[in-house]
């Protein structure tokens, strides 16, 4: 058994939990003062997740970029390639708020969109 | 000039000053919401990262999504919105409002005013860092609207100073957006920002953390080249020998936010600490017609508490519109132990129920933050970098308001 001991970033008050990990099978959490402590430390110990937030370049419209993220977590070792498959991307303008501008995001199951409208 | 009379004016588009008007115009009051900029939102729009609205909407959102939606809440209130307005004087007798738009020049007559412009960054003249002043230094919060508004990268190898919230994110843009973040040095011996930040954007892309570290000189002619970090003593003095040269074409100064008074500063009282004006439990300043929320007050953690700090001002100067508020005996709140930032500044017995926000000077364990010995909350950990939050009831409220002056400190309990 081994021992992993994480910063819960679930919510800012930042609960140092524990969590006792058998090969990639967890164990056990403590230190959490919510649910969310204890399902972030079930997924952080075994691979982390992020949401990404990037720009992505618009074209034709007054904004050169419009702000993008992904709309669940995707892991973190991903985020390299994530950022490259990014700067290949644009959209013309005009871009509503929300709008899907890759599915399936480098098949992680997330989908890439936009988090303010773009003229 | 044209003279308009209002219920509420509300100067400041941001968060603050968003829930401030649509709270006043679901009130009754006739509101009008001033910005100067193009759009509203405030700062929530170059703040691309998700971790807001926790608390507000019961989910994660990105600024801009949070400003989307407080924007939302604003039209259905019906408030009115005029922006590229900025306020040029308030006179206290009337009140009066002077504001220059593309439309000319106005004069508003409102019954009462929220304040709601928010805080400004410490400026690096303002650090006396010695050496040349060559471009490629920015605040963060301005390298952060070059960046992730205006799409421009600010330079190609950065160094940060200062840990603060606005520092770590942009850290994090910055290297994810390929520019190489050579450090990120800190001061004080423990991160200025949230933990959640410390990790999700230092640790999660290996980026050092220098603690108990400045600048202590920066060198170039035309654009920065580099800077010579410093470690420093427990009193701040640099340590002789530790200098060490960081080549970089980029230095981002998050050293702190200070809330904007100018227009008001002559008009109201102002806290030494907070920087911003006296309030109430109703944000109510020491000029009864003069509201003020959100960071211009003080310099709060979070986006959901600005807007709640909002609403509470915009319903409060709504109410104080028709005249329903009258004043009350003014208890002062004294900081005691431990007690930096204080939020209100006074209670008066009017508000049926108020929170109370302060911060601690260092990291803390195992505390208790007391007040006038009426309410006691523990603490299991308390950082400089979120603020505690107490609730008052009424049944509190009432005990403290006959007291002559209101003793808050943070002891081991």
């Amino acid at each position: 058994m081994t021992e992993k001991k994480l910063v819960c970033v679930s919510c800012p008050m930042g609960c140092e939990l524990t969590v006792v990990l058998e090969g990639k099978k967890v164990v056990s959490v403590s230190g959490n003062r919510c649910p969310r402590g204890e399902e972030y430390a079930r997924s952080e110990a075994v691979e982390p997740r992020r949401v990404l937030m990037t720009l992505v370049r618009v074209e034709g419209g007054r904004d050169r970029v419009v702000s993008v993220k992904t709309d669940r977590p995707i892991p973190l070792r991903l985020f390299p390639k994530a950022m490259a498959r990014v700067r290949e991307l644009s959209v013309r303008a005009p871009v509503a708020i929300g709008t899907v501008i890759e599915e399936n995001f480098l098949s992680t199951g997330a989908n890439l969109v936009t988090t303010r409208p773009a003229r | 000039m044209r003279t308009y009379t209002v219920d509420v004016l509300v100067v400041g588009g941001g968060a603050a000053g968003m829930a401030a008007a649509a709270a006043a115009a679901r009130e009754g009051a006739r509101t009008v919401l001033l910005e100067r900029g193009e759009r509203l939102g405030g700062v929530l729009e170059q703040c691309i990262h998700p971790g807001f609205g926790l608390h507000r909407y019961r989910e994660e959102l990105t600024g801009p999504e949070f400003a989307h939606r407080m924007r939302q809440e604003l039209d259905d209130s019906g408030a009115e919105v005029l922006t590229g307005a900025t306020v040029l004087e308030i006179l206290p007798d009337g009140p009066a409002v002077k504001v220059v738009s593309p439309k000319g020049l106005k004069k508003f007559r409102p019954r009462a005013v929220v304040w709601a412009v928010g805080a400004r960054e410490r400026p690096f003249g303002a650090l006396r860092i010695p050496g040349t002043r060559p471009s490629g230094v920015f605040t963060a919060g301005l390298a952060q609207r070059l960046l992730d508004l205006e799409g421009l990268l600010p330079g190609r190898r950065a160094v940060i100073l200062g840990s603060g919230d606005i520092g770590l994110i942009m850290a994090r843009r910055l290297h994810l957006e390929g520019v190489e973040v050579r450090a990120v040095l800190e001061i004080q011996p423990f991160p200025g920002g949230l933990t959640r930040n410390v990790v999700q954007c230092l640790r999660d892309f290996g980026i050092p953390l220098l603690l108990s570290h400045t600048v202590a000189e920066v060198h170039g002619r035309e654009r920065l080249e580099g800077i010579t970090a410093v470690r420093v003593d427990e009193h701040r003095h640099p340590i002789p020998g530790t200098e060490r040269r960081i080549e970089a074409d980029t230095l981002i100064l998050s050293v702190g936010l200070i809330p904007e008074v100018r227009l008001i500063e002559d008009t109201v009282p102002l806290d030494p600490v907070n920087r911003g004006p006296r309030v109430n439990g109703r944000l109510q300043t020491e000029v009864p017609w003069l509201f003020a929320a959100g960071n211009c007050v003080a310099v709060f953690d979070l986006v959901d508490t600005v807007a709640e700090l909002g609403e509470r001002a915009g319903a409060s100067a709504a109410r104080y519109a028709r005249g329903e508020l009258p004043p009350g005996k003014p208890v002062p709140l004294v900081r005691g132990e431990n007690v930096v930032s204080l939020v209100p500044s006074y209670l008066d017995g009017t508000a049926e129920s108020a929170r109370m926000y302060l911060r601690v000077p260092r990291p803390m364990e195992g505390v208790a933050v007391d007040v006038g010995g009426v309410v006691r909350r523990r603490v299991p950990v308390a950082r400089p970098a979120e603020m505690i939050e107490i609730p008052l009831d009424g049944d509190a409220l009432s005990e403290l308001s006959q007291k002559e002056r209101i003793v808050v400190e943070v002891k081991p309990k």
